[in-house]
């Protein structure tokens, strides 16, 4: 945010002056002052120069996969495939967003995947016997299933992350009260589920002081052992269950869609020109006013061609009809709104942030920094669970597999390719977004050109390599540039 | 004279069988820079870490203001209105200067970060400090240059009000041009009427800036002299010797445990 050319005006409380004390406070004077769009474009490009590149990479990544797959498969490009790509997409998605949270501390959890199969299970477990655990898990499993719940919430409390404990305890009280089936309550519980397990990982990491790697890896294990052991041999357990199946596979209604783009358009308009106001009133260097009318009205423009695109009836034969957002578009969007908002806006995040980029500043600094390694285990599994939630829906089912294979690998693949950094301190919430629309594109597009698995997996590799070499080297020009 | 507004009497502190520092006096006054000097392992920087409350001291008496005070912990420290910045500088590289500045004690608004304000407060108190060399308060430290991230440092302990401000080697990393911005910022925190503590080994620096020199020697005060008072061969020799002419520890048997 700086530029040479900015007018000088006296930097204290007065931003309106425009006579300039030359001399005085010269050189934040630009700080003071709105600058040209030239100016915030030059401002831009020098900094993905310095090697902050963001989730540019990625968002290129992105139109050249759609380029390429719309020239070579018809359906690729037709709305029913577009639809079903974010429905494809979107447990990735939600997985990849907690460990956003995890990797800006430069840890790992590789237990998201399989941790996220325990709460599927344990969902599917509750619904099939209406509520009734224990008869699902037997004895001896249950009590097990309960007193780590109880650890949960104590290692929790411990640390005083009361929402961990919080959630942790409901959790123990829908599995003990034994409450009947219902659709929400078992997602809910889910939910709990994966943030009790964040509190053990968690707990682990932070105070026991294992490395995240070592930890997560034993856990990735010892959860794909439980979802077995929930399951049972070659069984799977059905979802019947017309809420949960709409999770994944509903759409919004007509008016909905456009509630939606109003509601999103309009929030975003808000809050992006509430602060642009504020900082001119108060005489702080913000990007010129046209530039920002002009994010948001391509924003606005492009929501709203998508927002009519898919309120199309996009079935492909004349028998049923098929239109609206899916449901997933608004719960991925919610999800990035309250994440964003969290690392942006609160103490916490930017306390996330300091403990990413140097621990023992943030420790001197007096941020509590076990305390936020903690909290960040606890995010990631919850998040794991929603993600858990959106795949079991896609699915009908949760089978032994849930969350193992490459769920949790194309996770932190989604969250690099957007931009997060493996060491930690740099990245945002919309990367994961990015990045997991950029695998759901290939995993898809792939699909559809009839391409074996084995190049799909070959290719989603070698996309990951490619992200993970364009952070490597972005921070080795960052660390040379401007010194 | 101005009334002290830290005084240390007769501070020991011990590493096990290691006895650090001997009786330890000092007086800090309010618009005075005070040097503190010695070889390595004289006690410097543990003394500085008694002052901030990172290590509790076996005995002896910390008074503030005139008032005795147990620091146990470095917000004890903090909370008084004693900052120290230290030699590996406490900032986090990937946050811009405000972020830095306000790290750990963000200002708030209704549960939300109060950006503009935070962003104001840092300006002003950089512009206070005639701090010329950084482009914009939103730069990230990782492209600022040591001298500007000494700045940054200084700067941060200033902005919480602060009454004495310790600074343990500032310019032992740094080059000729950037020792002089530090050094400038040094004499303009003393100007504002703060009582400022400067570790250093750099005599041209510390006659530079110092109204004082305290010399530890083995632990022990050797010498607090005014720096107009003494000569750069004076205070070397209270350095390495514990004692210079008539200065320094009197006979120097005595300086030997």
């Amino acid at each position: 945010m700086s530029s040479e050319e900015g007018s000088m005006t006296d930097t204290t409380e007065t931003p309106a002056q425009d006579t300039p004390p030359q001399g005085a406070i010269s050189d934040f004077g630009i700080d003071t002052t709105s600058q040209s769009t030239g100016e915030a474009v030059r401002d831009y490009w020098a900094r993905v120069r310095g090697g902050e590149l963001g989730s540019l990479p990625a968002l290129l990544g992105l139109v050249v996969l759609l380029i390429v797959f719309s020239a070579l498969s018809p359906t690729f490009f037709t709305l029913g495939n577009l639809a079903n790509l974010l429905q494809q997409g979107a447990s990735i998605t939600i997985i990849a967003m907690g460990l956003v949270f995890v990797l800006l501390l430069g840890e790992i959890d590789l237990s998201a995947g399989t941790a996220s199969g325990v709460t599927a299970a344990v969902m599917a477990l509750h619904l099939i016997n209406n509520g009734n655990l224990l008869g699902g898990m037997g004895d001896t499993v249950f009590y097990v299933f309960c007193g780590l719940l109880v650890l949960a919430i104590v290692l929790a409390s411990i640390m005083k992350i009361w929402a961990g404990a919080a959630l942790s305890a409901i959790a123990l009280v829908i599995a003990a009260v034994g409450i009947p089936a219902n659709a929400w309550l078992e997602m809910l519980l889910a939910v709990c589920v994966g943030a009790a397990i964040g509190s053990i990982t968690g707990f682990l990491v932070a105070k026991v002081g294992i490395p995240s790697f070592v930890v997560t890896l034993a856990l990735f294990l010892v959860w794909g052992g439980v979802v077995l052991q929930f399951i049972g041999d070659g069984g799977t357990l059905g979802l019947r269950d017309d809420t949960i199946f709409n999770v994944a596979n509903g759409n919004l209604n007509f008016v909905g869609s456009w509630v939606l783009f109003v509601v999103a358009v309009g929030g975003y308009a808000a809050v992006v020109l509430t602060r642009h106001f504020s900082r001119l009133r108060r005489g702080l260097v913000a990007q010129p006013t046209s530039l920002v009318m002009a994010k948001i009205g391509a924003l606005a423009v492009l929501a709203a061609v998508i927002t009519y695109a898919l309120s199309l009836n996009r079935a492909p034969s004349n028998l049923v009809v098929i239109e609206g957002v899916p449901y997933v578009v608004p719960l991925v969007l919610v999800l990035l709104v309250i994440g964003t908002f969290v690392l942006d806006r609160t103490s916490y995040g930017r306390h996330v942030y300091a403990v990413g980029g140097n621990k023992e500043a943030a420790r001197r600094a007096g941020i509590n920094v076990e305390r936020i390694r903690m909290s960040v285990f606890v995010i990631a599994s919850s998040a794991a669970a929603i993600g858990a939630i959106v795949y079991s829906s896609k699915v009908g089912s949760v089978d032994p597999n849930a969350g193992g294979g490459n769920t949790l690998l194309l996770s932190v693949g989604a969250a690099v390719i957007g931009g997060t950094s493996l060491f930690g301190g740099k990245g945002r919430l919309r990367d994961a977004v990015i990045g997991g629309a950029v695998l759901a594109i290939i995993q898809n597009g792939m699909g559809l050109l009839k391409q074996p698995a084995a190049v799909v997996f070959i290719v989603t590799g070698l996309v990951l390599l490619l992200a993970a070499s364009v952070d490597a080297l972005s921070r080795r020009r960052a660390a040379t540039a401007a010194r | 004279m101005s009334e002290p507004i830290l005084e240390l009497r007769g501070i020991n502190k011990s590493f096990g069988p290691v006895h650090v520092l001997h009786d330890i006096d000092l007086d800090v006054h309010p618009g005075e820079v005070t040097a503190l000097v010695g070889d390595n392992g004289a006690g410097k920087s543990t003394l500085v870490k008694c002052i901030a409350g990172i290590h509790p001291t076996d005995s002896g008496e910390v008074l503030f203001n005139g008032e005795p005070v147990h620091i146990k912990g470095p917000r004890d420290a903090a909370d008084l209105g004693i900052e120290v910045v230290y030699q590996d500088l406490a900032l986090a590289d990937n946050l811009d200067i405000v972020q830095n500045m306000f790290l750990g004690r963000e200002r708030t608004k209704g549960g939300l970060l109060d950006e503009t304000d935070m962003e104001q407060a840092a300006r002003k108190t950089l512009a206070s400090l005639s701090v010329r060399t950084v482009k914009s308060v939103r730069t990230q430290v990782s492209s600022l240059s040591g001298g500007q991230r000494q700045t940054v440092a200084i700067a941060k302990a200033v902005l919480w009000n602060s009454k004495v401000v310790l600074l343990d080697e500032p310019t032992a990393a740094l080059g000729v041009a950037q020792t002089r911005q530090v050094l400038d910022l040094v004499r303009r925190l003393a100007e504002q009427g703060l009582g400022v503590v400067l570790i250093s080994h750099n005599m041209n620096d510390v006659f530079e800036v110092a109204d004082k020199i305290a010399c530890l020697y083995l632990g022990r005060m050797a010498a607090v002299v005014g720096s107009k008072d003494v000569t750069h061969g004076q205070v070397v020799e209270l350095i390495t010797a514990g004692r210079s002419g008539d200065l320094g520890i009197a006979r120097p048997e005595a300086a030997t445990i």
